[in-house]
């Protein structure tokens, strides 16, 4: 079957990271798409068909069914464009089932202090929110010192890869923003060296959100919730 | 055949999480050594293996450690693949993408809402987790009807990763009736995932691995001792 054939639609809105990590994979696999950018404040009628549980962006619909979830939707396409472009998840089990494992560990345990030091006003909470953050990419940056890869498991970007992904983009913002570092290169080189290599990879260097209007947004989540704290 | 010093568990008794890859191991027909841990008194085992959680259940094959359950059924079912034994993810992608969806909902959801039931410091707590529990479970219950096509199990004819991921959770629901005569799954409410339930709890491949509820009551006793205050 030509897998080129099939319709492929991406419901998403221009500022989700978890949209991105999906436009990325399906970069890597070289699948053509429809975008449907969506009004998260007057959601489409598509979108809630599509995605009644969490009425939530991305969707993938691939002819006509929908999938939801971006690390279940990035799986979905390794698995359908199978032996097209990259490989996202690994052939061995060991480093497949690692690769789950550190995809998790994003959302569970990086991504929550790094958003608690963004929307908390200086001092000792916001401090205490840095230091935790500095704890959990210190992890990463073991895992990926030891790895001594290019990206997380490979040459190639991959699942983890891009389960951190829009951080490299991200954490640069909050760091100007708040005006405080938080990822410094002396005290974390190997993913320092990433974020750049990230964001020059084929399949990201071309699909990456507006960054003037991406920082007016975070500009003003900031200080919506220092204000309302 | 994996032989017992290749393969070991780290588990509770008492964890849904464990319990759902005994049940995995279980259906591939593999032996391994259990090893009980107090979660309340962490080993150097369960620390050394994973450095991250320190939580378990953890997985280790010749001496290489997998964590986060889902990804640890995945792994189990990619290396004794193939076969005689059944497999727990589906074969079409969709159907995969779909059974990896609920599993993590099942995870992100009902789970917290549940557990909240168990450690609620008040009734008006107590009652809103159970409101909570029920809405998810009304969606499950939709999930049901989608995925087995009007089979036994979300899997089809046999257990399969979905009815694992849920499943494992049932001895809970048993435990939280008896301790504070709540009914989760009802078969007003939802009559499908009543029926499943019990054609889950005779499955050939779980039976002998659900604890006495008496143990969780024990374990939920603790728990509130450390966390409600």
């Amino acid at each position: 079957m030509d897998h080129q054939q099939e319709k492929v639609q991406l419901f998403g809105m221009w500022a989700s990271p978890y949209v991105y990590k999906v436009k990325w994979a399906l970069s890597i696999k070289g699948v053509e798409y429809e975008y449907v950018e969506e009004d998260l404040w007057n959601k489409s009628r598509q979108l809630l068909k599509h995605n009644p549980v969490h009425k939530k962006v991305p969707v993938l619909v691939y002819n006509g069914k929908p999938v939801a979830e971006s690390d279940v939707i990035v799986q979905f396409i390794d698995d359908v464009w199978k032996g097209h472009g990259g490989r996202i998840l690994p052939e061995e089990p060991h480093e497949r089932a690692m690769a789950r494992f550190w995809a998790r560990f994003v959302p569970d345990k990086l991504s929550p202090p790094i958003w608690k030091w963004f929307t908390t006003a200086g001092g000792e909470e916001q401090d205490a929110a840095h230091d935790a953050a500095m704890e959990q990419l210190r992890v990463l940056e073991e895992e990926l010192a030891h790895g001594g890869n290019e990206f997380f498991a490979g040459d190639s970007v991959g699942l983890v890869d891009l389960s951190l992904g829009a951080l490299a983009y991200v954490i640069p913002m909050y760091e100007e923003i708040i005006g405080e570092r938080l990822v410094i290169e002396e005290r974390f080189p190997s993913l320092y060296a990433w974020m750049g290599r990230f964001l020059a990879a084929p399949p990201v260097k071309d699909h990456l959100p507006p960054m003037e209007e991406l920082k007016l947004r975070f500009r003003a989540i900031r200080e919506y919730f220092v204000k309302n704290a | 055949m994996a032989r017992e010093g290749d393969l070991k568990l780290l588990g509770l008794v008492v964890s849904p999480f464990v319990v759902r890859v005994r049940m995995a191991l279980s259906m591939k027909g593999v032996s391994y050594e259990y090893i009980e841990q107090d979660v309340f008194n962490k080993s150097e085992l369960l620390i050394r293996y994973n450095p991250v959680h320190k939580k378990v259940p953890v997985l280790i094959h010749h001496g290489k450690p997998i964590c986060e359950s889902l990804a640890i059924v995945e792994y189990v079912d990619e290396v004794w693949g193939g076969g005689a034994p059944p497999s727990i993810l589906p074969a079409d992608p969709y159907e995969r993408a779909t059974a990896r969806f609920w599993a993590t909902y099942v995870d992100d959801k009902l789970f917290p809402a549940w557990i909240g039931v168990m450690k609620a410091a008040t009734e008006e707590e107590k009652a809103e987790k159970v409101s909570q529990t029920l809405a998810v479970l009304l969606h499950l219950e939709e999930a049901f009807a989608k995925c087995s096509n009007g089979k036994a199990f979300f899997g089809g004819d046999s257990v399969g990763y979905l009815d694992l991921a849920l499943g494992c959770n049932l001895f809970w629901f048993e435990t939280l009736r008896e301790m504070f005569d709540v009914e989760l799954i009802d078969e007003g409410r939802t009559p499908l995932l009543a029926s499943w339930a019990q054609r889950f709890g005779e499955a050939a491949a779980v039976k002998d691995l659900v604890p006495n509820v008496d143990k969780a009551v024990e374990h939920a006793k603790k728990m509130r001792r450390v966390f409600v205050h």
